[in-house]
C-alpha cells in the first residue's frame, strides 16, 4: 500500500496532491479528533481538578457530587440549545432571545414613569471615556412620543427610525398622531420576527415608548423577545433593581402627579441606579411629553440642562423628607392626591 | 400600514385600453350609474347632509331607492355624488378601516378628519394612476377634541382636490346650491333652522337638475352619533299659468 502511495506521490502532478491531501486529512482526523472531544466535557476536566469544598463525610461527598453534576450538566444542555435563536431547549426556552435580553441589562439604567396626563423619560447618561460625549439614550419618535433605550445603542438608534417613519406615514395617510398602543405594538411585532428567522438575531436593546393619545400618556417596555407590557413606572438596564424598588414604593400615586412630581421621581429614580456617585444635570437625561389643563399638547422634549440642575438641587434641599414621607405614603394608598414629599 | 387598493382591473367603470398600458390593467373613462348632488352644512349640534335617493344610468332615472348618505364609525357621515359602484367600493375600504379600529378597543377612535385624510389618499392615489374613483365625496363629524366638540365638515372628489368648509354640495350643488349657503348660513342654526335651509337647495335642485328625483334623505351626526332619516318628498308648485295650455303659443300642426 505504501509503495504504492511513493508511486503515485513521484508520477503527474495534479493527482498526488489530490492523494495526498486525502492522506493527510484522514490522518489529522484521526490524530486531532480525540482532543477535540476532551474539550467539550468539562466533568473531566473537573475530574482532574482538585475539589475545594470535599466533604469528609462519603455519602454527602457523593451528593455535593451528584448536585454539581447536575449543574454541569444542566449547563453544558444550555450551550447544546443556543446556538441559534430556532433551536427550542427541552425545557422549551429560546436562549438567544434570553441572552438578547442579557444585553439589556448590561446597558446604563433608564426609567419611565406617567401620570393620567404626562409621561417622563430619563437616563443615566454613560460616557465611553472622559473625553468623549455620552451615549444618547432617549430620542424623540414624534411630537407626542418618544422612547429610552438601554443596550445595544446601535440596534436601538435602527429601531428609532424605525418608530420615526411609522408615526410619519401613519400622519401622512390620517393627518393624527399614532397611538401609543399600536406604536408599541408594530415595534413588538418587528422585534417578533427576529426571534423566528435563523438567519437574524434579536434585537439587543429594550425600549421604555412613552407618548400621548386621545386616552391619555401611556408607557410602554419593549423588549428583545418581542413582548410588550404597559406600566405606570418601569426602570430598565444596569442598576435598575434599585430603581424599581424606589418606584415600587410610589407608583399608585402617580396618576395624580404634577409635571413636576414626576419629574423629580424620575431623577430620584435615577440617583438610586447611580449608587453613591453624585447626581448632576451632566450625568442624566430627561424628557417629558403631555397634555396641559386646557387641552393643548407639550410635545415630547428633552429639558435642559439648566432646568434639571435646578430640579436637582432644589431635590437636594429636601433629602431627609423623601425617605420619611415614601415610607408614610405607602400605607396612604388611597390619598394620592396628597402633595409629593419634596413639597413638604 | 398603508390602506389597501383594489386589484386592477376589478372596476365596473373601467374600460380596457389594450396594450399601450399593459395587459390587465385598466383606465376608468367614464361613469355609468351616478348620483347626483349632495348638501351639507354645520349646525349647532353637529352637521347636516341631504341627498335625492336616486342613481341615473346615463339620462335614464333608473334607481329610486338609492342611499347615497352613510354613517362611518362613531363620529362621522359619508355622503357621494358620481359612480355609484366606486362608493360601494369606497364603504368597504372604510368599513375595514373602523372594524380594525373598533377590534383595537384602545379608546382611540377614527374622528371625521381622519377618514377625510385617508380618502384624500387614496382619491388622489388613484388620481394618478389614471384609474380615478369617479365621485365627490362630502365627509361630515363631530369628534371631542382637546379644545371641546369639534365640527368637521370637508369634501375630496376624483382628482383629489379637499378642503373643509362650513357648508359643502356636489354636482349641480355647486352651481344652484352654493349661492344660497352664501348667503343664508349663519353659525350655530338650530335643527330646525338648518332643515328649512337644505330644504330650500334641494327644492330648486329637484326643479332645474334634470337628474334628480322628488325623494330626499336627510342625515345629521352630532356626539350621540348618526342619524339618517326616512325618506320623504318635497311639495312642488307646477301650477303656473304657462303650464296650463301648452300648445296654446303653437302654430300649425307640426
Amino acid at each position: 500500500m505504501l509503495t504504492h502511495y511513493t508511486h503515485s506521490l513521484t508520477s503527474g502532478p495534479r493527482r498526488n496532491t489530490h492523494l495526498l491531501l486525502c492522506w493527510l486529512a484522514f490522518f489529522s482526523c484521526s490524530i486531532l479528533e480525540p482532543k477535540k472531544n476532551t474539550a467539550t466535557k468539562p466533568e473531566e476536566h473537573a475530574d482532574r481538578e482538585p475539589k475545594p469544598y470535599a466533604h469528609s463525610d462519603p455519602k454527602i461527598a457523593r451528593e455535593i457530587q451528584a448536585e454539581e453534576d447536575e449543574d454541569e450538566a444542566s449547563r453544558m444542555f444550555r450551550n447544546q440549545y443556543d446556538t441559534d435563536v430556532t433551536t427550542w431547549s427541552p425545557a422549551g426556552r429560546l436562549f438567544q432571545v434570553e441572552y438578547a435580553m442579557e444585553a439589556v441589562k448590561q446597558g446604563s439604567a433608564c426609567v419611565g414613569l406617567r401620570s393620567r396626563t404626562h409621561a417622563v423619560l430619563a437616563a443615566a447618561n454613560k460616557a465611553a471615556s472622559e473625553l468623549s460625549s455620552h451615549q444618547r439614550k432617549v430620542f424623540r419618535v414624534a411630537d407626542h412620543a418618544g422612547v429610552a433605550l438601554a443596550g445595544l445603542t446601535a440596534d436601538g438608534r435602527v429601531l428609532s427610525r424605525f418608530l420615526r417613519s411609522e408615526c410619519i406615514n401613519h400622519a401622512f395617510v390620517y393627518d393624527a398622531p399614532l397611538p401609543v398602543s399600536r406604536l408599541a405594538l408594530r415595534l413588538a411585532d418587528k422585534a417578533q420576527v427576529c426571534t423566528q428567522r435563523s438567519w437574524k438575531r434579536p434585537y439587543g436593546v429594550g425600549l421604555l415608548v412613552a407618548g400621548l393619545d386621545e386616552s391619555g400618556a401611556h408607557l410602554y417596555y419593549n423588549c428583545p423577545s418581542g413582548n410588550y407590557f404597559e406600566y405606570q413606572a418601569f426602570a430598565i438596564g444596569s442598576r435598575s433593581q434599585a430603581a424599581k424598588t424606589f418606584l415600587e414604593r410610589r407608583f399608585e400615586g402617580y396618576n395624580d402627579y404634577t409635571p413636576d412630581q414626576l419629574i423629580r421621581d424620575a431623577l430620584s429614580a435615577i440617583k438610586e441606579t447611580l449608587q453613591g456617585e453624585k447626581l448632576t444635570s451632566s450625568n442624566c437625561t430627561v424628557a417629558i411629553v403631555g397634555r396641559k389643563d386646557d387641552g393643548t399638547v407639550e410635545p415630547f422634549e428633552m429639558i435642559d440642562n439648566k432646568r434639571i440642575q435646578e430640579i436637582i438641587e432644589s431635590m437636594e434641599a429636601v433629602e431627609e423628607a423623601p425617605v420619611a414621607a415614601a415610607e408614610s405614603s405607602s400605607m396612604q394608598e388611597d390619598k394620592g392626591t396628597d402633595a409629593a414629599p419634596m413639597d413638604i | 400600514m398603508a390602506w389597501q387598493q383594489p386589484m386592477d382591473g376589478s372596476h365596473a367603470s373601467g374600460s380596457k385600453v389594450a396594450a399601450a398600458d399593459g395587459p390587465g390593467t385598466q383606465r376608468t373613462q367614464y361613469p355609468y350609474v351616478t348620483g347626483t348632488s349632495v348638501i351639507a352644512l354645520k349646525y349647532k349640534d353637529g352637521v347636516i347632509m341631504a341627498c335625492d335617493t336616486g342613481a341615473s344610468y346615463g339620462s335614464t332615472l333608473r334607481y329610486k331607492s338609492v342611499e347615497r348618505i352613510k354613517a362611518v364609525g362613531k363620529h362621522s357621515l359619508i355622503g357621494a355624488s358620481g359612480e355609484f359602484s366606486d362608493f360601494q367600493e369606497i364603504l368597504r375600504y372604510l368599513d375595514e378601516l373602523t372594524l380594525s379600529d373598533h377590534m383595537w378597543d384602545d379608546g382611540n377612535s377614527l374622528g371625521p378628519k381622519e377618514v377625510h385624510s385617508y380618502l384624500t389618499r387614496v382619491m388622489y392615489n388613484r388620481r394618478n394612476k389614471f384609474d380615478p374613483l369617479w365621485n365627490s365625496l362630502v365627509l361630515g363629524g363631530v369628534k371631542k377634541g382637546p379644545k371641546g366638540e369639534e365640527k368637521y365638515l370637508g369634501m375630496v372628489n376624483m382628482i383629489g382636490t379637499h378642503f373643509e368648509e362650513n357648508h359643502i354640495a356636489t354636482g349641480f350643488g355647486n352651481h344652484l346650491a352654493i349661492p344660497i349657503l352664501r348667503a343664508e348660513w349663519c353659525e350655530d342654526m338650530t335643527f330646525e333652522e338648518a332643515v328649512k335651509l337644505v330644504e330650500k337647495c334641494l327644492l330648486v335642485l329637484l326643479y332645474r337638475d334634470r337628474s334628480s328625483i322628488n325623494k330626499f334623505q336627510i342625515a345629521k351626526i352630532t356626539t350621540e352619533g348618526a342619524t339618517i332619516y326616512p325618506p320623504y318628498s318635497l311639495k312642488t308648485h307646477w301650477g303656473f299659468a304657462a303650464f296650463e295650455n301648452p300648445s296654446k303659443g303653437a302654430v300649425g300642426s307640426w
